[in-house]
């Protein structure tokens, strides 16, 4: 399921443009969604001091994690659950098999989770024998189409219901051409209550860690992570050390946000506060680093480590909605996986920053308030310094650069650029210019703004 | 220098200037009419609700709304007459086949239909998930109108494990189409005793 990067934003987003009523179905479904958003926020008059307060919350986390962390360690431990620490996904998943090894265990369930996609923890315990099912339906659908999730919260928006109705009749024998919703969800019920019903290990992601009661909380709709989770014999936790908040009561702050910024629901379904393991059951948590504390040390990204994951930046961004979360090549897709991703790795991840327009849709949706464009923007100058761009971007600023350097040069460019738009288009329309793929461009102005300017302020005269 | 020391001593040096944490004590929901905006919220996410006047109002409800041919589980001891009684120690997975699991909240909240269960009121952490139908008991004078309230109400209380739960289970995974019903219950139904 990792996935390699071949090819950039561009050329993967290429090839999803292509089926062009699949672009208009994807873009309108997320659309949908942040509409509900909205319609969820403004139901709460006090919905901008809700997110204000989420962010200096988070600011309060970031330049305490340390403390917060020890705090958090010693609750856990007083509660019974043993606490592991893992510097990258490498130990992560070690850490996660040594777990099971000790049991016996070689089958386990696992909920959603994006840490451990990201450390592509089902491969490594594929490779050392150990099955592992993903209980989240959409993830599910994506584990058996051998595809990473395109989106954080739907992990598999960009499939049609005709193609997982495909995916089940391969994989779970149901009728062919079968494609009704309710009726894939009861098959995939039934099947997963199996799953359920007979796995010892269980791994579940963390939404909020509490360090002021060492209790971590999971949110879900589906109950999957409860049905795993209550019916183990060993329960793993895999969170990403930016999950800390510090007591208890900011929970009523980031759960009447995170569930209305996501889908527009008022609260998940389930809100689950985990702190002891049940009488014979064993909890584990694993507090992984895997970068963090190199974005810690950014200061001009570590707000990134704000993010709560509800998807909403995804659901805004217009190149989100017409290229797809599989285009990013990153666990994390959209705007927010667009300035973590960088961090991880720049030299792979050169492309994403480029893969918005700026237009600052996420940086107004997001329930804690990180400045996501802001953050693009910058990390744009970063990859331009350390040598990542592409040939075509740094040769572009360049020529920009020279262009606006001084106002005749501009005059004497934007001439010549009208000058061809009007007498040989195909010089500019061809397949060489990106900007005229998918795209017709608009006839050019007959006259520029200042030629307009000057002759409008001598008629005046 | 093992992991944890290795992370922790990275936080310390990478972590910003302490900022301080914000005031959310003006946080407050909204306390009229509670009844009537819960159970108007509980029916937008998919549940029912009765505003009941006491528990024979519920065994009636029960008897016309479930199957009672089929296994019906509860922590209630007023129910133990009608109803099998949930046991803390039995293995959770005996109860894989449970159509009805009626259990008390310590409370709701008005704002988004959800009630708050811990352990103990649950009987078993697994059978507000595993049965097919969940019904919860609330008094009406335990519904809180936000999550402020509702935290402040848990305060420090000491639980193993504890849930907001908010409807019956379900997924929109497949193309946007909302479908009650993923892999918890596949009804919740509130009965508000006055």
């Amino acid at each position: 399921m990792s996935q390699t990067k071949t090819k950039d934003h561009a050329a993967l987003a290429e090839a999803f443009i292509k089926d062009e009523e699949r672009v208009d179905w994807h873009d309108g479904a997320l659309w949908y969604i942040r509409e509900k958003r909205d319609i969820a926020a403004k139901q709460i008059p006090e919905w901008e001091e809700l997110r204000e307060a989420a962010s200096k919350i988070k600011s309060n986390v970031i330049s305490n994690l340390h403390e917060y962390l020890l705090q958090f360690e010693a609750n856990l431990k007083k509660n019974g659950v043993t606490v592991h620490w893992a510097d990258s996904a490498e130990e992560h998943n070690q850490i996660v098999y040594s777990i099971l090894k000790a049991k016996e265990i070689n089958q386990m369930v696992k909920s959603k989770s994006m840490l451990t996609e990201e450390c592509h923890l089902n491969e490594y315990l594929e490779e050392r024998g150990i099955e592992v099912i993903n209980s989240d339906l959409g993830e599910y659908i994506q584990q058996i189409d051998n595809e990473p999730p395109s989106h954080i919260v739907l992990p598999c928006i960009h499939k049609r219901k005709e193609e997982i109705g495909e995916l089940f009749h391969e994989h779970l024998g149901t009728e062919k051409g079968l494609s009704d919703p309710t009726l894939l969800t009861r098959v995939a019920r039934k099947h997963l209550r199996n799953i359920f019903l007979t796995r010892r290990g269980a791994l579940t992601g963390v939404n909020f860690a509490v360090a002021e009661t060492g209790e971590y909380i999971v949110c879900t709709n589906e109950g999957n992570a409860d049905m795993g989770a209550h019916l183990s014999e060993v329960q793993i936790a895999s969170m990403g050390l930016e999950k800390l908040i510090p007591q208890k009561k900011h929970l009523g702050i980031f759960l009447r946000l995170l569930a209305r910024s996501a889908t527009g629901q008022p609260i998940t379904i389930y809100s689950s506060h985990y702190k002891k393991p049940r009488i014979g059951q064993e909890m584990h948590l694993i507090l992984v680093d895997a970068g963090r504390t190199r974005q810690l040390g950014r200061p001009d990204f570590r707000d990134s480590l704000k993010c709560i994951k509800c998807g909403s930046c995804m659901n805004t961004c217009p190149v989100y909605r017409k290229s797809g979360g599989l285009s990013y090549h990153n666990t994390i897709s959209g705007p927010i996986g667009a300035i973590l991703a960088p961090n991880l790795d720049m030299k792979n991840h050169a492309d994403l920053p480029y893969a918005s327009t700026l237009c600052g849709s996420c940086s107004n949706v997001c329930p804690v308030k990180i400045n996501i464009h802001e953050q693009l923007y910058k990390w744009r100058q970063e990859i331009v310094k350390e040598g990542y761009a592409a040939n075509t971007k740094a040769l572009g600023m360049k020529t920009m650069a020279w262009t606006l350097s001084s106002p005749g040069k501009f005059t004497t460019v934007a001439k010549a650029g009208k000058w061809f738009m009007h007498n040989v288009p195909f010089v500019l329309n061809n397949k060489f210019n990106p900007w005229y793929k998918q795209r017709d461009m608009p006839d050019g102005p007959k006259e520029s703004f200042s030629e307009w300017f000057t002759k409008n302020k001598e008629q005046k005269k | 220098m093992n992991t944890r020391e290795k992370i922790l001593g990275a936080v310390l040096q990478n972590q910003p200037p302490t900022t301080t944490l914000p005031d959310i004590t003006r946080f407050k929901g909204n306390s009229i009419d509670l009844v009537q905006k819960y159970m108007d919220v509980f029916k937008t996410i998919g549940g029912s609700s009765f505003l009941v006047d006491d528990i024979a109002a519920v065994k009636l409800s029960i008897a016309e709304n479930f199957d009672a041919t089929k296994r019906i589980v509860t922590t209630l001891p007023e129910l133990g007459d009608r109803f099998e009684l949930i046991s803390a120690a039995a293995d959770p997975h005996s109860y894989e086949n449970i159509e009805l699991a009626i259990i008390k909240a310590h409370f709701s909240v008005a704002e988004n239909g959800a009630v708050w269960l811990t352990e103990e009121v649950m009987g078993q952490r697994i059978i507000p998930y595993i049965c097919q139908h969940l019904a919860v008991i609330v008094n009406a004078e335990n519904i809180v109108p936000s999550l402020h309230e509702a935290y402040e109400r848990i305060g420090a209380g000491e639980y193993g494990f504890g849930a907001f739960i908010g409807g019956p289970s379900k997924t929109a995974d497949i193309e946007q189409a909302l479908v009650l019903g993923a892999h918890g219950p596949l009804t919740m139904t509130v009965f508000i005793l006055k």
